[in-house]
């Protein structure tokens, strides 16, 4: 008599690590431009300013405070 | 080709990221708002008692609540998604046997935990009217520096655990980490100075709620991009893995 077995789903594999040579430069690049964004986003016209006056403070004033960063 | 693989996966991470944003910014409208208009109430109230001028306006109230608010929330998905991806592109196939959604959640909590819990618990989330402004260069430095500490201590934390886990067991190795970590960072919040400007009068229920409001706003952040990038690198990734689907009906047996 034949008796039908399901097949046993086979754990996923540990997947192959990408070369620490292929990210780098990705990650210094877009890393660095990432870490400026937030600096606008946080910190920009408050405790320091890359350029005059408040406009960007003002702009992103309720995200920063909810973000949690100091503000004013 | 592997630099390609890091592209799409940078892509994904802010693309995720951006969506994350999204949902972080309903959480913030409805959560958060409410909190930050009943500070400026108080603020603006101090300020008539004590005859203070009308400033003018740089950005309306309007504005701020909405295009400026969704402006800094958004920024800060994409700006957090594209270096989670990164960090992902690292950690994936290093750290454990998780594949690309495990490796993905972990990351996304570790990132909540590291970059807002930690800073968090020591220079925590303030509305407006409290804070001197003219401390808010010696806060800020302060408030990155708990950031980047998080984020260095959370690493060091993963380095120790893989170098102890053949050992003592991967059990054993975590527990050790995670108690350095919290060891490490509570000496941190010892050493470093405290920061206490709430104003005398500002109620302390507003203080409370805003505070709970930004918190929520980061765990549906963190949260809604771990699952949603995870769910990008694998189809990335691996894009032979589906739900197995039963073939229909049960298999006849044949009688002997």
């Amino acid at each position: 008599m034949a008796q039908s077995v399901a097949p046993p789903t086979t754990g996923a594999d540990t997947p192959a690590a990408l070369p620490i040579r292929a990210i780098l430069p990705w990650a210094v690049f877009f890393g660095v431009l990432m870490l400026v964004l937030l600096y606008f986003v946080g910190a920009e016209q408050g405790a320091t300013s890359v350029f005059s006056g408040t406009d960007v403070h003002e702009w992103v004033h309720d995200g920063r405070h909810l973000l949690g960063f100091p503000c004013h | 080709m592997n630099s390609a693989t890091v592209r799409t996966l940078l892509v994904r991470g802010m693309l995720a990221g951006l969506g994350a944003g999204l949902l972080a910014l309903v959480a913030a409208y409805l959560l958060g708002e409410p909190r930050v208009d009943s500070a400026i109430a108080l603020e603006e109230g101090h300020s008539h008692a004590h005859g203070g001028g009308h400033e003018v306006e740089v950005v309306s109230r309007g504005l701020q609540s909405t295009a400026g608010l969704a402006t800094g929330v958004l920024l800060y998905g994409v700006a957090f998604g594209g270096i989670v991806a990164l960090a992902f592109c690292f950690a994936l196939g290093r750290v454990g046997r998780f594949g690309p959604r495990a490796t993905a959640a972990l990351l996304a909590g570790a990132g909540l935990l590291a970059v807002y819990v930690v800073p968090f618990l020591k220079y925590p989330a303030n509305p407006p009217a409290v804070g001197d402004p003219d401390t808010i260069g010696k806060r800020t430095a302060l408030y990155g520096l708990m950031m980047l500490l998080g984020v260095l201590l959370a690493v060091a934390a993963v380095i120790l655990g893989k170098r102890l886990a053949p050992r003592l067991g991967n059990w054993y190795a975590s527990v050790i980490a995670a108690a350095g970590f919290i060891l490490a960072v509570g000496l941190a919040y010892a050493f470093l100075p405290a920061v206490n400007e709430v104003p005398a009068g500002f109620p302390g229920t507003l203080l409370w709620q805003f505070r709970l409001a930004s918190l929520a706003i980061q765990v549906v952040l963190w949260t809604a991009f771990g699952l949603l990038f995870g769910h990008l690198a694998e189809r990335h990734l691996d894009p032979l893995s589906r739900p197995v689907r039963s073939s229909a009906g049960s298999v006849p047996v044949s009688s002997g």
